[in-house]
């Protein structure tokens, strides 16, 4: 298991290097000025000349790249252009609030996908599995940031029962874990979570209903263990899977919903990569993109261990 | 017992008599929250960044200019006033030397004085890289709008000279963008303009209480304001970024937020059954196509773009906007003090336009066909894509086929200050470009599109236009300083814009602002500086 872990380790490593790669260079394809942040539009050319210098976008892509990545190992990664505030603080505080709403967008949608998947799984081609996988192919196919929309319209606006928009009364400098700031989450949250939540009962529906067709279940049942066991057995065999789609879900909603933090004005990472693309805030964009990446590779990373302490044929693997 | 009785009841009259005494002084404070359509709020040190709308929520409310514009006025265009200069006058035997009289007694929000050297020390911050002081971002916002400014000297305490690179008339129109900020107060603050942005102070009629990134700025009553006719009208003012349009409306509607700017259009019938405010006022802003005039480019043929002009249907466009626009009938306002009486009159003549184009040689079997290129939306730009369709179809029935480039709009203001004669634009056939216009003031109206000194990489003259007799009433209108003689030439400058159709003119912004019953004052003026103080709550 050690052995194990530590090969996972390594290959984190050169996963990591390339994604510092990638996030640098592919903010520089995009078209645009990384100093239409700062400079009016109308700038003359010797302005923009100046800051380019000013900012060290006039030297050599290995150069700037080598810089950064040097400054970034040691806990730096610059400044905004747009606004002067270190890279480092934009992105925590802004990853702080989609944490938030990460986590409750996920619970919302692990609970409902694992409930609704192994239902339809269970209950395979009968009415109850065709209800479940209605609401599964709608969740993934719904836009997130129409459906939003259509639920502050009719919450907000129409019954008035929930807020519009905002990170609670006072901003998310205050959040709280009380009612007022809690309503600001309900939402946002429920938005977020309806595509994880269809991919999540697909692939339960599926994974239940293929274990279920196995010959050991037959047997199960012949030695005769009742639907309680048979399905404790069920889940050992389809957490690990389950518990893969979930990880990489999650890290989707780590990386923030762009639409949806700026549908609902949450000022999470996906409002603050958002502002930073407009703005060609090229250090905000790098810094961003390369810390939600590394959450990626580290949950993952985070999942591949977990695995094997559940499935056993992994350990001997 | 009696003596007890009689001293307690004493003094409880005098608490009684204390507390009336005190009660007009206590009162609720009262709460304007503002839905503001940027992502974030624009930066707080001095120059605001994210163009000239930011001016009006971190600019002209912390901060005062040595020129001020008239923002609390909306029946008429406002005009240049005193600011922190109570005179400016050019002198007399060399006009490229302007004498500013300062304003005395007024402080900055920690305490300190404004004198003349924190006037210089403000202009070293902009303009002077060697400068302990000076902070490239603030400079790269302001220098492309002060650059008449040659040099700068203290005469005395209160007099600072301001040298021009030439005579320049209208060097005036271009301090209103200059904010000064407290020397003082970036020294308290070890000389970082980082913590300044958080602790920042001006001499303006608001000070900053709080400060979240990308979430609010709060704005509270400066009671030591040294213009009594500008005391902020609410104690307090929340700035909230809202970018999405229906975001910003939902909050209005839900009482998230008292008033918003540029209300999603198709909300307005509801907003107004729902007894919201809409407000909107004549602005110094246009939505135009700008034609290249360069060879090859068939916008080269005046009857071309005279019959484009007369092909569209500005009061259906008007429409589509719910009354959110006004039909354009040049590059400025009608009422607009420049806008003089051109020969052209723009208007919907499908009829004129199909003969025109005729005359230029086109025909059912000859169309001319040629490419835009256009932002799919952000900032000014209205609602481009729907805009632009219409106009590619009302064109179509002309004779001309447009096809559209669509790009991010940072990416448009790239080709724009490329010019029309870039690579990029010749090799990909676009001959024009469909970017809103700031026409607050002459040159922002008129210089920067017709002195051919501005012809790319020196400016954004994009479509090359060239005029000798152009360039020269410009450069004489540097050296009037006579505003009815100046206001003269112009509106000449206009009028030929105007008749030679240098644009396609479609409609003006309103810049709609939408208010919640208790907002009972507002005054919307005719500019893209707004005066905040002006704001009054129930």
């Amino acid at each position: 298991m050690l052995a194990y872990i530590l090969k996972r380790l390594a290959y984190a490593a050169p996963i990591a290097l390339a994604v510092t790669v990638v996030c640098f260079l592919l903010v520089h394809i995009a078209p645009g000025d990384p100093l239409n942040a700062i400079a009016p539009a109308d700038a003359p050319a010797e302005v923009i000349e100046a800051l380019k210098a000013a900012y060290g976008f006039d030297l050599p892509l290995p150069v700037q790249y080598a810089k950064w990545l040097g400054r970034a190992l040691l806990g730096d990664l610059g400044h905004s252009v747009a606004t002067g505030r270190t890279v480092s603080s934009e992105v925590l505080s802004a990853v702080n609030n989609t944490l938030l709403l990460a986590i409750a967008g996920g619970m919302l949608s692990f609970i409902l996908g694992t409930v609704l998947g192994g239902l339809a799984g269970y209950f395979h081609k009968s009415k109850t599995d065709r209800v479940a996988s209605a609401i599964s192919v709608i969740g993934v196919s719904i836009p997130h940031y129409w459906l939003g929309l259509v639920l502050t319209i009719v919450f907000s606006t129409w019954l008035n029962w929930l807020p519009a928009m905002g990170a609670g009364p006072g901003g998310s400098k205050e959040w709280a874990w009380d009612y007022a700031h809690i309503r600001h989450l309900i939402l946002p949250a429920i938005t977020l979570s309806v595509i994880p939540m269809g991919i999540i009962t697909r692939t339960i529906r599926a994974l239940v209903a293929e274990v279920l067709a196995q010959e050991f279940v037959q047997a199960l049942r012949a030695k005769g263990l009742g639907d309680r066991q048979v399905f404790l057995h069920v889940v050992k065999n389809v957490a690990p899977t389950a518990l893969a789609v979930m990880g990489l879900q999650l890290g989707y909603l780590i990386g923030g919903s762009i639409l949806v933090e700026t549908v609902f004005a949450w000022p999470g990472s996906g409002f603050l990569l958002n502002t930073a693309i407009f703005q060609r805030d090229l250090p905000l964009l790098q810094g961003t993109i390369l810390i939600l990446c590394m959450v990626f590779v580290v949950l993952n990373l985070i999942v591949d261990i977990v695995q094997p302490l559940i499935d056993p044929r992994m350990r001997r693997s | 017992m009696l003596k007890r009785t009689s001293g307690l009841m004493g003094w409880l009259a005098a608490v009684q008599l204390s507390a009336l005494i005190a009660a007009p002084t206590l009162h609720a404070e009262t709460v304007a929250r503002y839905g503001i359509s940027m992502a974030d709020i624009p930066l707080t040190t001095g120059q605001p960044d994210r163009g000239a709308g930011a001016y009006q929520f971190t600019g002209h409310t912390l901060y005062d200019p040595l020129v001020a514009w008239e923002a609390n006025v909306g029946d008429r265009p406002g005009k240049l006033v005193p600011g922190l200069a109570t005179e400016w006058k050019p002198d007399a035997k060399d006009p490229t030397k302007w004498l500013f009289t300062l304003r005395k007694g007024v402080k900055f929000h920690d305490g300190s004085a404004f004198n003349a050297d924190a006037v210089i020390w403000n202009l070293d911050k902009v303009l002077n890289d060697k400068a302990p002081q000076f902070d490239a971002k603030q400079g790269a916002q302001v220098r492309p709008r002060i650059p008449s400014i040659a040099s700068y000297r203290k005469i005395d305490d209160m007099t600072v000279e301001i040298t021009t690179k030439a005579a320049d008339s209208l060097f005036p129109y271009q301090l209103p963008w200059f904010l000064i900020s407290s020397p003082a107060q970036f020294a308290a603050l070890g000389g970082d303009w980082n913590k300044v942005a958080s602790q920042p102070s001006g001499t303006g009629p608001f000070k900053l209480d709080k400060l979240v990134p990308r979430e609010r700025a709060e704005l509270i009553r400066n009671n030591d304001y040294w213009d009594a006719k500008r005391k902020p009208q609410t104690d307090r003012v929340v700035l909230l970024p809202i970018p999405d349009a229906l975001t910003r409306t939902n909050a209005l509607m839900t009482g998230q937020v008292d008033l918003i700017e540029s209300p999603a259009p198709d909300t307005v019938p509801q907003l107004e059954k729902g007894g919201f405010r809409i407000v909107k006022n004549v602005t110094p802003h246009v939505w135009p196509y700008h034609f290249s005039l360069l060879p090859g480019s068939p916008w080269q043929d005046i009857r071309v773009r005279k019959a484009a002009n007369l092909a569209i249907d500005r009061d259906a466009i008007v429409q589509l906007l719910n009354g959110l626009a006004v039909p354009a009938k040049g590059q400025l306002d009608p009422s607009s003090p420049w806008f003089g009486h051109p020969k052209f009159d723009i208007k919907y003549d499908l009829a004129e336009a199909k003969k025109l184009m005729a005359e230029a040689g086109y025909s059912k079997d000859k169309r001319l066909k040629t490419k835009v290129i256009i932002a799919q939306g952000g900032t000014g730009q209205m609602l481009s894509l729907p805009m632009n369709e219409f106009i590619q179809q009302s064109l179509a029935e002309i004779g001309i086929d447009i096809e559209f480039e669509v790009v991010e709009l940072e990416n448009l203001y790239l080709h724009w200050r490329s010019g029309a004669a870039a690579d990029m634009a010749k090799s990909k056939g676009i001959t024009a470009i469909n970017l809103a216009y700031v026409t607050a003031d002459p040159f922002y109206a008129l210089t920067r599109f017709q002195d051919s000194h501005y012809i790319a990489p020196n400016g954004v003259n994009w479509g090359n236009y060239k005029s000798d007799e152009i360039d020269a009433l410009l450069a004489q209108s540097k050296t009037i300083f006579d505003t009815k003689q100046l206001d003269a030439n112009l509106t000449k400058v206009h009028e030929d814009m105007v008749d030679k159709a240098l644009m396609l003119w479609v409609v003006h912004d309103v810049n709609p602002h939408a208010l919640s019953p208790k907002v009972k004052g507002f005054v919307q003026a005719q500019h893209w500086f707004q005066d905040l103080t002006t704001i009054r709550m129930d």
